[in-house]
């Protein structure tokens, strides 16, 4: 049995956890204070050592992407930190910035240091308020302590309401002042990125990872995990579990021991489908219990980690429905830059209302599976890409329950058997 | 309304966190938001006067964002999350049962002002699912009585306070000066998280029955 292992949700427990004091306490800030006394390529090669990756989704190694930014070539450098945190089924940055948002500045700190940058941005969604003013008192308590200002600033960067802006070149667009559109690449951000000068753009989880990681050497983070997935990371359990929440634990645990440790799928009820990192990772079945969810054990299976969002859903739950509301959500979050991801993400849309409502055909299965084909890879982003993956992944596993609603005539399940107060007399 | 020279103030000090201006955008709206309640064609002017950019390159940014309102919205703005987990846990239950006890539709105004409502998408609260928004504060695990008996609360003009976060709801102009970047002194308010955020973190110290 894989044991929890709590590095970043260490004291999440203290009643003011968020405040530098309490974080000063557990010896916050000494990993910066020893990392900025360290020579930037040898932070640089202790991250690269760590095996620290992305854990914002692509898995990305973290040292190896700071490597990439270029030296002595006189130009301005910046660190962005990703924490515009929408991916459905994703809710792991949120709170990790509510309860502590002093080790992600102290992440910036070291960050900054090693990649030679004078500013970083932490561009967060706008539609957490108080996660927005917990982050910006951090940052005002950081510079009052003399944390930052001496070399390195923070500036706080309020979205304002659009997933794509979680794709990091639409993200970048939308920090310069423009709408977030994807940019198409190369030019890579390492090379091109915030105004036109060489970026890091990091997700919050992965920047915060940094402290620990240096106040206890690669070695300690190698330890945990997998061959090629170290370290630990936050999992978030969420839907028709009898205990929803988040887990920090080494990389390659599986969702069957996530669900004994924490009281399984709700009572009288058994796991039908499931997501390992969002909805734009291929949904899992009750066959893959005990795939690793590291990056490599995730991808042989057919899916991707993602950002580790684990999405439950039992047997009450309608295939066709939830992956119709997931199109929905891509068609509506289509920034309409590429003509594939916006027409296509509509005409998904249209063909899965039908479907849903009973007024589909079987040929309506194989135009969907045909449009996802000419979406897929077809884009600067990776939006439209996401946007297939519950459609041929539900397709895959459950085409007889799309056929049910043909025959049918209409959806054969009760959405009332599936909330969270069904029986509680709602 | 008309901006104060104290506002034009504060625009300044935004503009000023950015190594190039154009950068100010957001947050400006934000601010036109707290002064004017949605993003006013007047604000829309200042902006672009500010930041010496034509009024069209700043309303293309504006409507770009779903959280930068055309139209005024209700002192408090409740959002139902509907993407799918939430949805299918009760989301669309809670928001069809606003939308009958409001007498309003998505993305909707009460005709007193208070409340307004529309759908949202994934607001990263799943493990409190279902999750209903008001002025982008968590009221997380909620339930149809519930919401309505928080829409009555906002009616009434005493909002129940949100799951996590300050002791008491701010307005839709109060909170956008928050997202404006201004800092209104309430971060220490409220829990530090809350149980499912915490879960991990008990089986692993065997503080779990």
């Amino acid at each position: 049995m894989t044991k929890l292992t709590p590095i970043l949700s260490a004291h999440w427990d203290e009643k003011d956890s968020y405040t530098i004091e309490a974080y000063k306490r557990h010896g916050g800030y000494t990993a910066s204070a020893k990392a900025l006394a360290m020579d930037p390529d040898a932070i640089i090669q202790i991250v690269k050592d760590s095996g620290l990756r992305g854990r914002g989704g692509a898995g990305f190694p973290t040292g190896m992407k700071w490597g990439f930014i270029p030296q002595g070539d006189n130009k301005d450098h910046y660190l962005v930190v990703n924490a515009d945190e929408s991916e459905p089924g994703t809710c792991k940055d949120t709170p990790l910035l509510m309860a502590n948002p002093h080790v992600l500045i102290e992440g910036c700190i070291i960050a900054c240091h090693a990649i030679r940058a004078k500013h970083a941005f932490i561009y967060i969604r706008g539609e957490v308020t108080h996660v927005v003013r917990r982050v910006n008192q951090a940052i005002e308590d950081a510079y009052k302590a003399g944390l930052l200002g001496n070399g390195i600033d923070v500036v706080l960067h309020i979205g304002a309401g659009a997933y794509i802006c979680g794709e990091e070149t639409a993200l970048l667009d939308s920090l310069e002042g423009f709408r977030g559109q994807p940019r198409l690449r190369p030019p890579f951000p390492a090379i091109a990125g915030l105004y036109a000068r060489p970026t890091v753009v990091n997700n919050v989880e992965s920047i915060a990872s940094v402290p620990a990681i240096i106040a206890n050497g690669a070695e300690w983070y190698q330890a945990m995990g997998t061959e090629k997935s170290k370290g630990a990371t936050l999992y978030s359990l969420s839907g028709h579990v009898k205990n929803p929440g988040q887990f920090e634990a080494p990389l390659g645990i599986t969702l069957r021991e996530i669900l004994e440790l924490s009281g399984g799928i709700r009572a009288g009820h058994t796991l039908k489908f499931w997501t390992p990192g969002g909805s734009s990772t291929p949904i899992f079945t009750s066959e893959h219990l005990d795939v690793p969810l590291d990056y490599e054990g995730v991808s042989a299976a057919g899916s991707m980690l993602g950002t580790k969002a684990l999405q439950i859903f039992d047997e009450t739950t309608c295939v066709v429905r939830a992956v119709l509301r997931w199109t929905e959500f891509y068609k509506h979050e289509s920034c309409g830059k590429c003509t594939p991801c916006r027409e296509g993400t509509w005409w998904l849309v249209q063909l899965l209302r039908d479907l849903e409502a009973g007024k589909g055909t079987e040929a309506d299965l194989a135009k969907l599976l045909d449009l996802c084909d000419n979406i897929m890879g077809r884009s600067f982003c990776a939006l439209g890409d996401g946007a297939t993956s519950p459609i041929t992944s539900s397709i895959k596993y459950f085409r007889d329950e799309y056929i049910a609603h043909i025959t049918n005539g209409g959806c054969p399940f009760d959405p009332v058997a599936s909330t969270l107060f069904a029986g509680a007399g709602a | 309304m008309a901006f104060s020279n104290e506002d034009l103030a504060i625009m300044a000090t935004i503009i000023k966190r950015y190594p190039r201006p154009r950068s100010a955008i957001m947050p400006l709206l934000h601010f036109v938001q707290s002064r004017d309640g949605y993003v006013t064609n007047e604000g829309i002017e200042l902006i672009a006067q500010q930041l010496d950019l034509a009024a069209a390159e700043v309303t293309a940014v504006s409507t770009f964002y779903t959280q930068y309102k055309p139209t005024p919205v209700g002192e408090y703005h409740v959002g139902v999350c509907t993407n799918t987990l939430c949805a299918v846990m009760g989301g669309d239950a809670i928001m069809d049962a606003l939308k009958d006890h409001l007498g309003i539709e998505n993305d909707g105004v009460t005709t007193d002002g208070k409340v307004s409502l529309e759908h949202i998408e994934c607001n990263a609260a799943c493990d409190y699912a279902p999750v209903v928004m008001a002025n982008w504060e968590f009221y997380d695990n909620q339930t149809v009585q519930s919401a309505k008996d928080l829409v009555d609360s906002m009616r009434a003009g005493n909002p129940k306070p949100p799951t996590r976060g300050p002791n008491s709801l701010v307005t839709w102009k109060q909170a956008s000066a928050v997202l404006a970047g201004l800092n209104d002194g309430k971060a220490n308010e409220g829990v530090q998280a809350g149980a499912p955020t915490l879960l991990g973190l008990k089986i692993a110290k065997g503080e779990t029955k």
